[in-house]
């Protein structure tokens, strides 16, 4: 047995524009069920525009290709109905929403579905307890951003998990937490056969991979996939040398 | 006939208020008080509220005001047209009548008439005087403190009345005292003019928490006018909420901290329905060291037109004062203008506002819809956020009574 589950998501040819300035110039990915795949990029070269797409936000306009979720090419469809077909996304620096608080989104989350454990609960894992009947991101520091965030994806329970630099503005102390949400998120303690969830994680920094492992690392530079392969050891390579070397592999 | 009020007003107010019958308010819309009926027949008292017709306890339950079950009250007073219908009181320590009758009662509460709103302001102050009428006199006794909330209804019914009241509330030192005030008029799409002066007075020690519910017609005109002073170490809190078409309503609310330490905070929810003209302000003068305020406005229109102004003054040490106006437009059409202002007249104060008017941002909804939510549902979660101040120094009771009077307004603006 290879393994390798049914494709969850597969991304073909994706041409994505912003404003009429086209970002993503035929991106190709493909995640099975189960896995967890590291993006790579230095700054602009389109990584949140590619979750910012496959979540479905109207300004990331796509011009051409597929995105594929669960046999379904969902292009077109609203931010809410992906959610609700098991997409959720770790949002860098989500709005303020005053009077909005945050165990308001937590319920969001939650849904009508019957939920697995009390919000409290959640919240206590997270360490959000004592944010839980704030305004939501009013006032939170970097790492409360992240934790919010996480506590919002443990109750929506997202068949695939998009995290946009989960390890961003995180302290030393707090990025262990960060992890171990991750993985309770990603069902990291469940063998690969019996594990359903999915996840796409932005990293700048490559920090979260010390606490969270990942199948496959993809290296986007300028809108276009130019590497491809163990997250460990792009990771290493750009660390030397830079992200120069993955153009130059490109080539 | 009307229920004649015997007050001993001074010869002194007679004249002033004579002199100012021409005054025209500052702001808002001049209305013809000459067009209005000045009296309306007496209505009888109503030992039992629970006897009122189904639809006048229904309108009165939208402001606040119970009459079947008034366990969660401490006291209640019911002015309908020109009458009070019903005044009762459970506690020893708390008194709740009618004006007129306070004034046989108290010959010293002539001392307390149009001492915090002058009687001159302008041709609405003036016409109260003149035109006598009613209104209710809350006062709690020195320590006392009120287990539940007393609550008053104004209730315009007559078609076409301009209805009088003068409000006195007192609240002796070191007393508590919640009010819960609904003013309403009967549903009929038919015109009228509600004027009603409020005087407040919170003596050393006392705290006031006066949350009012307005819900008019849209043939409705509305203009009271309110004073509160504030003695030292007193704390007043305004909640005041109108989410219901009304044809023209100005206020502009004065408190005076006079003395030291003494708190002030204002809390405004307004939605302007198309028709509606709203020009609701609230000022605080800051006049002893230590005192505070904060004054916070959120207003929707949904096309109507609001102007929401705040007003501090800061004119003693160590003073501090917050003002804080923020509008949604919701819909094509409507008009919000944000008038914050503040005047330090001395060194050592800390004054400051901030005010900013916009639409939903599309961000926070898409942030509300990546959990899942509709974007209906995302638009009204964010409204129903912007509507909701928590209110610092309520009663939990209390505030979920006025959030719950919020939200049944709410299901309107969508």
């Amino acid at each position: 047995m290879s393994g390798i589950k049914e494709n969850l998501m597969e991304i073909r040819g994706l041409v994505v524009a912003v404003g009429g300035k086209e970002i993503l110039h035929g991106v190709n990915l493909n995640i099975h069920v189960g896995e967890t795949h590291v993006l790579f990029g230095p700054n602009g070269s389109g990584k949140s525009t590619l979750l910012m797409t496959m979540m479905g936000s109207p300004r990331y306009h796509v011009t051409r290709g597929s995105i594929i979720f669960k046999g379904k090419d969902i292009v077109g469809l609203p931010i809410d109905e992906r959610a609700r077909m098991g997409i959720g996304m770790s949002v860098q620096r989500p709005p303020v929403v005053r009077g909005v608080k945050t165990r308001d989104m937590v319920a969001a989350c939650v849904g009508s579905r019957q939920p697995e454990e009390s919000v409290e609960s959640m919240a206590a894992r997270a360490d959000m307890s004592d944010f839980l009947d704030r305004d939501i991101n009013y006032g939170f520091s970097g790492g409360e951003v992240k934790r919010s965030e996480l506590l919002q994806l443990l109750a929506q329970r997202p068949d695939l998990a998009l995290l946009d630099e989960p390890e961003s503005g995180v302290d030393l102390v707090n990025i262990a937490l960060i992890g171990k949400l991750i993985n309770d998120l990603l069902q990291k303690d469940h063998y690969l056969r019996d594990r359903n969830r999915s996840g796409l994680i932005i990293t700048h920094t490559g920090h979260i991979l010390e606490y969270v492992s990942a199948r496959t690392g993809y290296v986007l530079m300028d809108g276009v996939v130019v590497c491809e392969g163990d997250p460990k050891e792009i990771l290493e390579t750009i660390k030397k040398k830079g992200y120069e070397e993955c153009r130059k592999c490109a080539i | 006939m009307p229920e004649m009020r015997d007050i001993k007003t001074s010869k002194e107010a007679v004249e002033k208020a004579k002199s100012a019958q021409a005054k025209q308010a500052r702001f808002g819309q001049d209305i013809a008080l000459d067009s209005y009926a000045q009296s309306a027949e007496s209505i009888d008292y109503q030992r039992d509220l629970s006897q009122l017709p189904q639809a006048t306890k229904e309108r009165m339950l939208e402001v606040g005001v119970v009459t079947d079950d008034k366990v969660e009250r401490s006291g209640t007073i019911v002015q309908m047209d020109s009458s009070v219908i019903h005044s009762l009181t459970k506690q020893d320590d708390v008194e709740v009548m009618s004006t007129n009758q306070a004034m046989e009662k108290h010959g010293w509460l002539a001392d307390y008439l149009w001492k915090a709103v002058s009687v001159d302001s302008d041709k609405y102050t003036a016409h109260v005087e003149l035109h006598h009428s009613n209104g209710y006199f809350i006062r709690s006794l020195t320590g006392s403190k009120s287990v539940y909330p007393i609550q008053a209804c104004l209730y315009l019914n007559k078609k076409n009345l301009a209805q009088t009241v003068h409000n006195i509330i007192i609240a002796e030192e070191n007393s508590e005292l919640h009010i819960i005030t609904g003013c309403t008029s009967g549903g009929k799409n038919e015109p009228g003019l509600h004027l009603g002066v409020s005087e407040f007075y919170v003596k050393k020690g006392a705290k006031v928490s006066f949350t009012m519910i307005h819900n008019w017609d849209p043939q409705i005109a509305v203009r009271p006018r309110t004073g509160i002073i504030v003695e030292e170490g007193g704390v007043f809190i305004s909640n005041y909420v109108i989410m219901k078409p009304v044809q023209s309503l100005q206020t502009n609310p004065v408190a005076r901290c006079v003395g030291e330490n003494a708190v002030v905070r204002f809390n405004s929810i307004l939605v302007a329905q198309p028709g509606s003209s709203m020009d609701v302000g609230s000022q605080v003068i800051l006049d002893a060291k230590g005192a505070r305020t904060e004054i916070i406005s959120r207003t929707i229109t949904t096309g109507g037109t609001i102007t929401a102004r705040g007003y501090i003054e800061g004119n003693a040490p160590e003073v501090k004062g917050h003002l804080e106006c923020r509008g949604l437009i919701l819909g094509e059409k409507g008009i919000i203008h944000a008038i914050p202002e503040l005047k330090g007249q001395i060194a050592g104060i800390d004054l400051s506002h901030e005010a900013a008017i916009g639409k939903i941002a599309e961000e926070e909804v898409e942030y509300l819809m990546m959990r899942g939510l509709t974007r209906d549902a995302a638009t009204a979660t964010i409204v129903r956020g912007f509507l909701r101040v928590d209110i610092e120094g309520l009663p939990d009771q209390l505030n979920q009574e006025l959030r719950h009077a919020v939200e049944a307004s709410e299901k309107d603006l969508m």
